[in-house]
């Protein structure tokens, strides 16, 4: 595989050179970590300050979702990897406005033990911060161990919510509230064609033969629920809305908002073809779509395949989804 | 007294982080299996921080706890992942509980395995048999309890360690991960062995070779 890389153990570095000189209106290094993005407006006194963090090689994710109405900091960490403890501490502290902080994150093992390292260290500085875990992956649990599923593409919805809730002046427990009902809102399922390579390593780690697909891949190659031979497009499309949408009973006239989102090395005319029958398949089903997004929002470096989110709408969600931000992705 | 005992877990985490980026690639390999590839550089930058870190202390005027609180964060402050927490909460451990008598005795070696799986275990909510890195830290902390209420010396303690460190890495290729990134494979975890397990023993080993050595002067 031929890349566009300097030295493989500093792509997070030079990802994030690139990324800040980018879109240096919007966004800014941490003051005092490297391993730290916040918006150039942050802290806003008064405000909630609002974060996330996670491994890179998800770009636009999750640093690209920065900026006013949405993120004020996020952690980066390693390629696939969690951001340590002080990322997400100084992340807290870039974001800190006097009104406390929530940490908006993905419900992975690393994620879980440094976000709750970072809390106790905020705390000693005064620092509040509340967390809501993403559980959106439909495929990495059961039905009856929610808790247990992982966050994706979802967290994007929750962080727009989230965002805007914040910067309208809300409290703590408000902006808390209304992510954790934004992602419990949120149904994700991931399809993957090819699988992808971390730069140090070299080789892919996981396989997806020729010819088949895996149904519920996770955002790091985690297996899925099923490996089944490739089919056309309309037939897994229809496979991902049913996936979706049969672990939440969603009321017929339910308004939605879609995601379908490349892993990173799918064509964008391919996200499309699949969106031509996902939308078809959810308005069968008797449910309104309020917007549909394409492209690729959240990726796993040049992973082949899709993700599908379908997020359900209330009448606060909707207003907060369709608050205008600025960020250097483009939603 | 301190001061060789510093100098000595110095050296031991020097061991470890050679041993680990000699392993870098197999420990990737065995994370790519099941999980998501990272593991084996994860490991080796957080031993390297370590190392950089101990490298600017003055060893003479360094008790031994203050190594593995030194080592606790910066392993800490490079790693994240989960095995940053968790190998930074072992060492916060081990320092807790050097502070008892800061020298490295037989019993204060038990001491150090005891604690770091203490550790781990309350960082990461595990238990045996959950496919992790405690599938090793826990038999081999058993083996050297046993070691010591049967006053066995040094070398024997630490072979029993070793050994127990090693069936219980490959123990876990017959368990179906229930925590960690792995646990999303259920079934399909079975037959790979445990990144972290493997880990485990490569870190355990190196301890054996550094405690085991003859006084300074012999390596």
């Amino acid at each position: 595989m031929q890349r566009f890389i300097n030295n493989p153990d500093e792509v997070v570095e030079d990802t994030v050179k690139g990324f800040v000189k980018a879109h240096a209106g919007i966004v800014r290094l941490g003051s005092s970590n490297p391993r730290v993005i916040a918006a150039r407006h942050a802290p806003v006194p008064g405000k909630v300050g609002v974060i996330t963090g996670g491994g890179s090689g998800h770009e636009p994710a999750f640093i690209g979702y920065t900026g006013r109405n949405m993120l004020d900091a996020v952690a980066v960490g390693e390629l696939f990897s969690s951001p340590t403890a002080k990322s997400f501490l100084d992340a807290a502290r870039e974001a800190n406005g006097g009104k406390g902080v929530v940490c908006l994150y993905g419900n992975y093992a690393g994620d879980n033990m440094n976000v709750k390292m970072a809390i106790k260290l905020a705390a000693k500085e005064g620092i509040e911060i509340a967390t809501v875990v993403a559980n959106d992956d439909v495929c990495s649990a059961g039905p009856d161990e929610r808790e247990k599923r992982r966050g994706v593409a979802g967290e994007i919805f929750m962080w727009k919510c989230a965002g805007a809730l914040a910067a309208e002046g809300a409290s703590l427990d408000a902006v808390q509230a209304t992510a954790q009902r934004a992602i419990d809102n949120c149904r994700s399922i991931g399809v993957g064609l090819g699988p992808c390579t971390l730069p140090a390593v070299g080789h892919p780690n996981f396989l997806i033969e020729p010819g088949t697909m895996e149904v519920g891949i996770g955002h790091h190659g985690e297996p899925g629920v099923r490996v089944e031979p490739l089919k056309p497009a309309a037939d897994i499309a229809r496979d991902m809305v049913k996936i979706v949408l049969d672990d939440h009973a969603l009321a017929a006239g339910t308004e939605v908002v879609v995601l379908v989102s490349g892993l990173g090395a799918t064509p964008v005319n391919e996200l499309y073809i699949l969106n031509d029958t996902i939308e078809a398949e959810i308005v069968g089903r008797g449910l309104t779509i309020h917007k549909t997004y394409v492209g690729n929002y959240f990726t796993s470096l040049e992973m082949v395949g899709a993700t599908l989110t379908v997020m359900a709408l209330d009448a606060e969600l909707k207003r907060l989804l369709d608050v205008d931000v600025d960020c250097p992705a483009r939603l | 007294m301190s001061d060789n005992a510093a100098r000595r877990l110095s050296r031991m985490f020097y061991r470890i982080s050679i041993a680990i980026e000699a392993g870098k690639d197999r420990l990737s390999d065995l994370d790519g299996a099941i999980g998501d590839a990272d593991h084996g550089i994860t490991m080796s930058l957080g031993f390297m921080a370590v190392n950089a870190y101990l490298a600017k202390l003055n060893l003479d005027d360094t008790p031994p706890s203050e190594i593995f609180t030194a080592a606790a964060s910066a392993f800490l402050d490079a790693v994240g992942a989960s095995t940053g927490p968790l190998y930074a909460t072992a060492f916060r451990r081990a320092a807790q509980a050097l502070k008892q008598d800061e020298c490295l005795s037989l019993a204060e070696q038990t001491a150090i395995i005891k604690a770091m799986t203490a550790g781990i275990m309350e960082r990461g909510k595990g238990q045996r048999g959950d496919k992790t890195m405690l599938d090793v830290w826990i038999p081999a902390t058993e083996a050297a309890l046993n070691a010591q209420a049967c006053n066995a010396g040094g070398p024997d303690m630490w072979n029993s360690i070793l050994e127990a460190a090693e069936a219980g890495a490959n123990a876990t290729r017959s368990m179906v991960a229930a925590r960690g990134r792995a646990a999303r494979l259920g079934e399909r975890s079975l037959g790979h062995m445990d990144p972290g397990a493997a880990s485990a023993v490569i870190i355990l080993r190196a301890m054996k070779d550094t405690f085991t050595e003859s006084e300074p002067g012999g390596h």
